[in-house]
């Protein structure tokens, strides 16, 4: 197949793919569809309401904040409060491994607690139904922890989950137990589910225990929900490198982890939009500096491992470093090497997550494949331009909602892990400390970016731009597909993975090579096959 | 039993009040299932979007087809002041980018909570749109996920459909087939059934096409495919409705409301699975068509009683615990009972009130043949049954896994949904063939069980 790189000229395809909506949803839909500039990074519209009836992929805040966040910690007792909907979809949906050490350590990852509300409940309420609810999965695990969340009905009907919660902690003494008013029309997208799971979390469990892990470099991982392994093989490489994982947020965590969270001296960030607020939070209570980090793609994850290096400042861990580096890397260049003149020139597009279609790109580069447009789900414009935008970013109605912490200097246990003298220092030489680029400064000029994009706008973009690949998730496959053009799934990796690290690397090169290249595609007769070519093409060449 | 009961009590591992590990998927999802069943029809829900993601999600993890639901995306302001203006948006939206013939509403918990007055809401959008050349059709089923289950919601949107769209014309000579909940391939078999007697018939809903169809040659912004509306539109007129599931009420489904409605007479049966409910079925179709059935399906029948001449050895006296659907299940007991497998389970996350009745119209005293029916129950029940039952075979949906895996029990997949194979929606479950496929299924993987268990490994049965 022949590399697909003359595309039509981006601001027409802007203009395209507003066209049928109504004139109020167009002008709206257009501040959250670019053409990039990595040089002067145009402001991207996010983070703003779905227009009702523009079918999105985003999610609700019950799934961000239930499903995302929380899901991964084995040992927590999550129970659903709500309609048996909203649990049974969120029930082991998300493919988040965990390792418990022996099989008698506790793992409730494969259960599904609901309260199951009846309409009597929605009437007279459901907090009593709640409580017995919480009691009965504490007789039946002595879990170390029960969180609570709440679905729709459940602040309509004015039912206090934080109340219940408090009361059942008090009642039981040795579990602690937690609500979510994470309710699925609050906020515009699972994202403000993210940050009311970090609030709960920051406020419920770290903290709790002031216990000092041995080790050397301890770091928390934030941001990494172990789909398909990925936090396995981040640790394989931590511990590789003598570096030790005090706790992740949150794949194949523990209550106990987390608890404990504050004891580690740098949080290194994966997804930056579901956990930053964990961060900035930290730092502000407990003195810990966080960074961005990448561990998708081989480059990038032998980046972020000498970033860490050079934030602790140890030649003997940076010395290791690179031993690891030296050692891993052959193995993924070999892979690249065999599957590149495969691969080479061809194109992708990905529209995922609020990182995964930043973090990705970076693997599509070591195959050579170019990124031609990209977006996320439910994203902020920090995550496409930059944390400086941060401050003209204006709070609406909808964020205005979802409640911020104050948090203040902890009496106690605040200590600066590194002084401000030595974060200049650090800076100064180009490792950048609680920040982040976004998206578009790595992504090439006149590529398109377009923001919570609607299942038609994707469909119009596929013909268009015919793309080798085009990465998202299992909503969207089989229509992608259906149109002769593979889709590569980045919620679920289509039962795959990893795609972390070194290892992982190499299982989504493969991945991907099996993908475009693979004979059945030619059975299938996309429907620009059969159109005229050359209809506005070849205004300019991707470069 | 005194040690039973002790054993008992030192499994039990599961709630009282909450549900834990659901045999039951939500009220709404059934009706976007049926909905996706007419042709050129946008399912939406009237409530949050994360209704409709998760929804798309698990059912496209099942169909692996794409499936467009629309949303009304509820916010902190509509919840508290209504959905009316969303709805509408919503619909102006849907109906300028899809240009559908239907939207099939369904409302979620939040639209019921705050008491939506949808009827309302969409009467006022009908005369703000009369005007509007290609209005879509609006159905409207109300679906609140606090009660019953996703079967629930699909009975409810078939009905709803037919309130919206049938109308009294001159009689024809045509059947109304309302299948169920069953899959794609079903359907397909239900309609060639029905075409080989040559019969004229409306199949509701019909997602065979939509559900499990082809490549695109060209762009489809609905899947080709479904119930055509003119023909819903003429189910009125027809000489009955044949409707399949056992606790099914008149009162709640399609072929009740025309037969109230139009005087269209019901002709109710059990999912036709096994060969005592397939005959049933197929002599129904004699009856209404006055001939014979067509020699192919004498010949299947034939050939399924032959292989359960032959298959008997392996099974006879096998036990299974069975769950899913009310009406799935109701209707593979009576099944496996003809083939000398004892159900000594019947369980099901519904509850209608009438398993256990219908089920002993169908097989007799459950009692006297061991079986235990549960109704309302989740996975928890089911496993520690399990546990203490030890059956031979699980038969139900994906989510038995779990107790599959750890009870070292073969689970055969059947129903829906199947998210952890491949080709869900391409299983057959009814008449002679979908019975043969089952068979079929059933003694080979008793006969793998042994073959792997055998200690020499034997190669020749």
């Amino acid at each position: 197949m022949e590399a697909n790189n003359t595309i039509r000229d981006p601001q027409a395809i802007r203009e395209e793919l507003v066209q049928k909506y109504p004139a109020k949803v167009a002008k709206k839909r257009t501040k959250s569809i670019v053409v990039n500039d990595p040089e002067t990074v145009p402001e991207v519209q996010a983070n703003v309401r779905t227009v009702p009836g523009i079918i999105t992929q985003r999610g609700c805040s019950y799934a961000g904040c239930k499903g995302v966040v929380l899901g991964p910690t084995r040992d927590i007792v999550n129970i659903t409060h709500g309609p048996i909907g909203c649990g049974f979809y969120s029930w082991l949906t998300r493919r988040n491994q965990t390792r418990p050490a022996t099989e008698a350590d506790a793992n409730y990852m494969p259960y599904c607690f609901s309260t199951d509300m009846q309409e009597e409940n929605v009437v007279f309420g459901g907090e009593k139904k709640l409580k017995v609810a919480i009691q009965e999965a504490y007789d039946l695990f002595h879990p170390k922890a029960i969180a609570i969340f709440s679905t729709c009905p459940v602040g309509l009907i004015g039912d206090d989950v934080h109340a219940a919660a408090r009361e059942m902690k008090e009642k039981l003494g040795d579990c602690n137990v937690f609500g979510f008013s994470c309710e699925g029309y609050r906020g515009v997208s699972q994202s403000a589910g993210h940050h009311i799971a970090n609030n709960g979390v920051f406020k419920h469990m770290v903290g709790r225990n002031n216990e000092k892990k041995e080790g050397k470099f301890r770091l928390n991982l934030l941001g990494e929900y172990n789909i398909g392994g990925d936090a396995f093989e981040i640790e394989r490489i931590f511990d590789k490198c003598g570096i030790t994982l005090v706790s992740s947020f949150s794949g194949n965590s523990t209550v106990g982890q987390l608890e404990n969270a504050h004891m580690a001296d740098l949080n290194v960030i994966m997804c930056h939009r579901s956990i930053n607020y964990m961060g900035e939070m930290m730092e502000a209570k407990y003195g810990i500096p966080w960074m961005k980090v990448n561990f998708v793609g081989a480059e990038s994850t032998a980046k972020s491992l000498r970033r860490i290096a050079q934030y602790f400042g140890d030649e003997g861990l940076k010395k290791r470093v690179e031993e690891v580096i030296g050692e891993e890397m052959p193995k993924v260049t070999a892979v690249i090497e065999e599957i590149r003149p495969r691969t080479e020139g061809k194109t992708a597009m990905l529209f995922v997550g609020g990182s995964r279609a930043h973090h990705y790109q970076d693997l599509f580069d070591e195959l050579g494949m170019t990124t031609v447009a990209a977006g996320y789900e439910f994203a902020h414009r920090d995550d496409y331009e930059g944390r400086e935008v941060l401050p003209s970013i204006k709070v609406d109605a909808d964020s205005k909602n979802i409640e911020e912490l104050k948090v203040e200097a902890d009496p106690e246990l605040y200590r600066p892990r590194k002084s401000e003298a030595e974060l200049e220092a650090l800076k100064a030489e180009g490792l950048e400390i609680s920040g982040y680029e976004g998206m578009l400064k790595q992504m090439s000029k006149k590529s398109l970016v377009v923001d919570d994009i609607s299942h038609y706008e994707s469909e119009r973009l596929i013909e268009i731009y015919k793309p080798d690949i085009f990465c998202a998730g299992i909503k969207e496959k089989y229509v992608v597909q259906k149109m002769g053009v593979p889709l590569k799934q980045l919620h679920s990796y289509d039962y795959g993975g990893p795609y972390t690290g070194f290892e992982g690397a190499v299982n989504f090169y493969r991945d991907i090579d099996r993908m475009v290249g693979n004979p059945v595609w030619k059975l299938i007769k996309a429907p620009w096959q059969k159109e005229d070519a050359g209809e506005l093409e070849a205004s300019y060449a991707e470069g | 039993m005194a040690v039973r009961s002790a054993q008992r009590r030192l499994t039990v591992k599961h709630a009282k009040t909450a549900t834990q590990n659901a045999c039951k998927l939500c009220n709404p999802l059934g009706a976007c299932l049926a909905f996706r069943g007419i042709e050129q029809c946008v399912p939406f829900l009237h409530g949050s979007q994360g209704c409709a993601t998760y929804i798309r999600r698990y059912l496209i993890s099942h169909y692996k087809e794409p499936i467009d639901i629309a949303s009304s995306n509820f916010n902190e302001e509509t919840a508290v002041f209504g959905g009316s203006h969303n709805l509408k948006l919503g619909l102006k939206n849907v109906t300028q980018q899809y240009m559908p013939e239907v939207i099939g509403i369904a409302t979620t918990c939040l639209s019921e909570t705050i008491g939506d007055d949808v009827k309302g809401i969409l009467r006022e959008y009908r005369k703000q749109t009369a005007a509007d050349s290609g209005a879509p059709v609006l159905i409207h089923a109300s679906t609140p996920s606090y009660q019953g289950s996703h079967i629930d919601g699909f009975h409810a949107a078939v009905r709803a459909t037919l309130e919206a769209l049938a109308e009294k014309g001159a009689p024809d000579s045509s059947v109304n087939l309302f299948p169920n909940m069953v899959s794609p391939a079903d359907l397909r078999h239900m309609q060639e059934i029905l075409d080989d007697f040559r019969l004229p018939s409306m199949i509701l809903p019909d997602y065979s096409k939509t559900l499990d169809g082809g490549p695109w040659a060209e762009y489809h912004r609905i899947p080709p495919g479904g119930t055509a509306t003119a023909a819903i539109a003429r189910s009125a007129s027809a000489i009955g409705s044949i409707e399949f599931g056992s606790t099914l009420e008149a009162s709640k489904s399609g072929a009740g409301w025309l037969e109230s409605k139009f005087g269209v007479p019901r002709y109710h049966l059990p999912l036709p699975i096994g060969i005592r409910e397939s005959d049933r079925f197929f002599e129904l179709l004699e009856t209404l068509c006055r001939k014979p059935r067509p020699e192919k399906y004498q010949d299947e029948r034939r050939r399924l009683v032959d292989a359960y001449a032959d298959g008997h050895k392996y099974i006879f006296g096998k036990t299974a615990v069975l769950y899913g659907e009310e009406d799935l299940v109701i209707s593979m007991a009576a099944f496996l009972r003809e083939i000398g497998v004892r159900p000594v389970l019947c369980a099901s996350g519904g509850k209608s009130g009438l398993m256990k009745a219908k089920l002993g119209e169908l097989v007799g005293d459950l009692e006297g043949e061991g079986m235990k029916v549960r109704d309302g129950v989740d996975f928890s029940d089911i496993e520690d049954e399990t546990e203490l039952l030890r059956p031979d075979l699980i038969i139900g949906n994906s989510k038995g896994y779990t107790m599959s895996r750890k009870s070292r029990i073969p689970l055969i997949r059947i129903g829906f949904p199947i998210h952890d194979r491949f080709g869900g929606q391409r299983l057959h479950h009814l008449g002679y063939r979908g019975t043969q496929e089952l068979f079929d299924r059933i003694v080979n993987t008793v006969i793998e069980g042994r073959q792997n268990d055998s200690e020499i490994g034997y190669t020749y049965l």
